[in-house]
């Protein structure tokens, strides 16, 4: 019995989380399959024949191109800042004591506790109420992106810091290393990787957000909010084909990223 | 930016706990301040005030309009008005939230098992695997589920054969939104229960073993109870952002299913900022009750 017990234990559980990881990725496959896709009338979000138009013609759809871009711009300017104060709070949080710390650690746990809805909707009323209800647009929606990928941030570099032995530095320092050497060469080395996936995080939440973008964007489009709009209507192939591109970047980033690693550490 | 040039002048004061003792270098201001406030400033005057103002505007005197202004008129009646009104939609989008955390938390728990415990030098792979479905769009792969649950699709021809589906359709249905719903949030639930499991000491398990616990016994009396802050991290993660989406509801539902999210984004979009507001403030206010007597419960059942 309880060999039988732990052979199910060994192989079962691995394949019940294999099916889960393959469950994951089913629509990813439909999102592949359709990008290649030539439907039988533009009405219909069914499989016609492939095709390698949408490809070919990513932009043909009117609005798409422009949507990523400012998604892409948005994206990029809220990573930096976001990635940029939120470093800083770790430190801050992490490395001294000072009154208030409960407080500073509640109001950054909050933003990651609210639902979207009300965080979109909270914002929007702010900007009414200030009089800004008219321009809504490209930097209310930088304002709102850099304010909820803040707090992942945080949370993803003060993980690292706590992880690291900070006797280190001290031995550096011990080693006649000054307070900024101390810092560039041991610190900061050890802690980049926390601020690298801090920053792709942010990067992927701030792309992929639409509840958020929808109550503070006025007339400018993100390409969820392109994706959303076209939801409502026929909905063109060629966002499969940015679903899949975004797909296989970010895979392959990461992948790089992780042999890059591995070999490192063969090196070592 | 100044202060990330600000930040290496500060880090060397980093012996454990040396930040408490005032350096005379510090001039009396503490540096954690200086590093927290350009992060703490961009919060308050983004997520805080807003809150604030959104509590507010929840009291406006719902006769006003984006022209002619709103009137503060502490109008309380607002928020008896949106909970008598919308009460159906409230507790739809809860009761989805729930069933998608629960449904999570069975699909993601043997998914953060086997990575943490069986993976070996996979591991790296598949956690990657768990986040890389993030980057393609929510939206898009909302649409793939439409096209999956599609009334002429494989699943739905499934289901009509078992006698699970019995009207042709699960687009439109309450199950077709919960179905986004858990499969949207499911790696919210992978990756924390992931982390706690795998800080688990091995030798724990074996011990457990080694007393002639079954494999079974040491699940549950080892394994499960060391891995509650994940369980914990992970349904609180799944079910927040859940209880406020509108976007499965409206993808894959129809007026039938819709969830409160739903009612808060239409509300906004027609400029009834108040019954909107209230809504929003109601909302938070039952997570964030739920989440704190949701911690202490499961932070007093880690002690027994």
């Amino acid at each position: 019995m309880t060999r039988l017990g732990r052979w199910v234990g060994e192989h079962l559980v691995l394949a019940a989380g294999l099916v889960v990881l393959a469950y994951m990725f089913v629509p990813i496959a439909i999102v592949v399959l359709m990008s290649f896709n030539k439907p039988p009338s533009k009405a219909l979000y069914v499989f016609g024949e492939p095709t390698l138009a949408n490809w070919l013609h990513p932009c043909e759809p009117e609005g798409l191109c422009s949507s990523l871009v400012t998604s892409l711009q948005v994206g990029l300017l809220a990573t930096v800042v976001a990635t940029a104060l939120g470093t800083l709070m770790a430190f801050g949080l992490v490395r001294h004591r000072f009154r208030g710390r409960p407080a500073a650690n509640v109001v950054i746990f909050l933003p990651m506790a609210s639902p979207e809805v009300v965080m979109g909707a909270s914002l929007l009323a702010l900007f009414v109420a200030v009089g800004f209800g008219g321009v809504l647009g490209f930097w209310t929606i930088l304002v709102a992106h850099i304010m909820f990928c803040l707090s992942f941030v945080v949370v993803t570099v003060r993980a690292r810091l706590q992880g690291m032995d900070s006797r280190l530095e001290q031995a550096a320092m011990d080693l006649y290393a000054t307070e900024s050497q101390a810092f560039w060469k041991v610190t900061f080395p050890l802690v980049f990787p926390g601020i690298l996936s801090a920053a792709l995080l942010a990067f992927a939440l701030s792309f992929d957000d639409f509840i958020i973008t929808n109550f503070n964007s006025g007339q400018t489009t993100t390409f969820p909010m392109y994706v959303w709009g076209a939801a409502q209507r026929d909905i063109p192939m060629q966002i499969n084909v940015v679903g899949t591109a975004m797909f296989a970047l970010a895979v392959a980033v990461v992948l790089g990223g992780e042999m890059l690693r591995r070999r490192r550490e063969r090196v070592r | 930016m100044s202060s990330s040039a600000g930040a290496p002048a500060v880090a060397p004061e980093l012996t454990p706990g040396g930040g408490s003792d005032p350096s005379p270098r510090s001039r009396g201001i503490n540096p954690a301040w200086l590093l927290l406030a350009p992060g703490a400033l961009w919060l308050t005057a983004f997520f805080l005030v807003p809150l604030v103002q959104l509590v507010a505007t929840s009291l406006y005197d719902p006769a006003g309009s984006e022209e002619a202004g709103y009137a503060m008129t502490w109008e309380f009646a607002n928020y008896v008005d949106a909970l008598a009104f919308y009460a159906e939609p409230f507790l739809r989008g809860f009761s989805y939230a729930a069933i998608a955390t629960v449904l999570c938390l069975l699909l993601g728990y043997p998914l953060a098992y086997a990575i943490a415990f069986k993976a070996g030098r996979w591991k790296n792979l598949m956690l990657i695997l768990v986040i890389a479905p993030f980057f393609t769009s929510f939206l898009v792969r909302t649409l793939a589920w439409k096209l999956i649950l599609a009334d002429n699709g494989f699943v739905v021809g499934v289901g009509e054969a078992l006698g699970l589906v019995t009207d042709g359709r699960l687009l439109a249905t309450g199950v077709a939104v919960v179905a986004g719903l858990t499969y949207n949030f499911l790696p919210f639930m992978v990756l924390p229960l992931y982390v706690s499991l795998e800080k688990i000491d091995h030798r724990l398990i074996e011990a457990a073993g080694d007393l002639y616990a079954s494999p079974v016994q040491g699940f549950r009396q080892v394994t499960l109870p060391l891995s509650m802050p994940g369980v914990v991290a992970g349904t609180l993660l799944t079910f927040i952002p859940s209880a406020g989406d509108f976007i499965n509801s409206r993808l894959l539902g129809d007026t039938t299913t819709q969830m409160i999210g739903n009612v808060i984004e239409a509300r906004f979009k027609v400029g009834d900022y108040p019954a909107a507001a209230a809504l929003s403030v109601t909302l938070m206010v039952v997570i964030v009750a739920m989440v704190a007597v949701y911690i202490r419960r499961a932070g007093t059942e880690e002690l027994l």
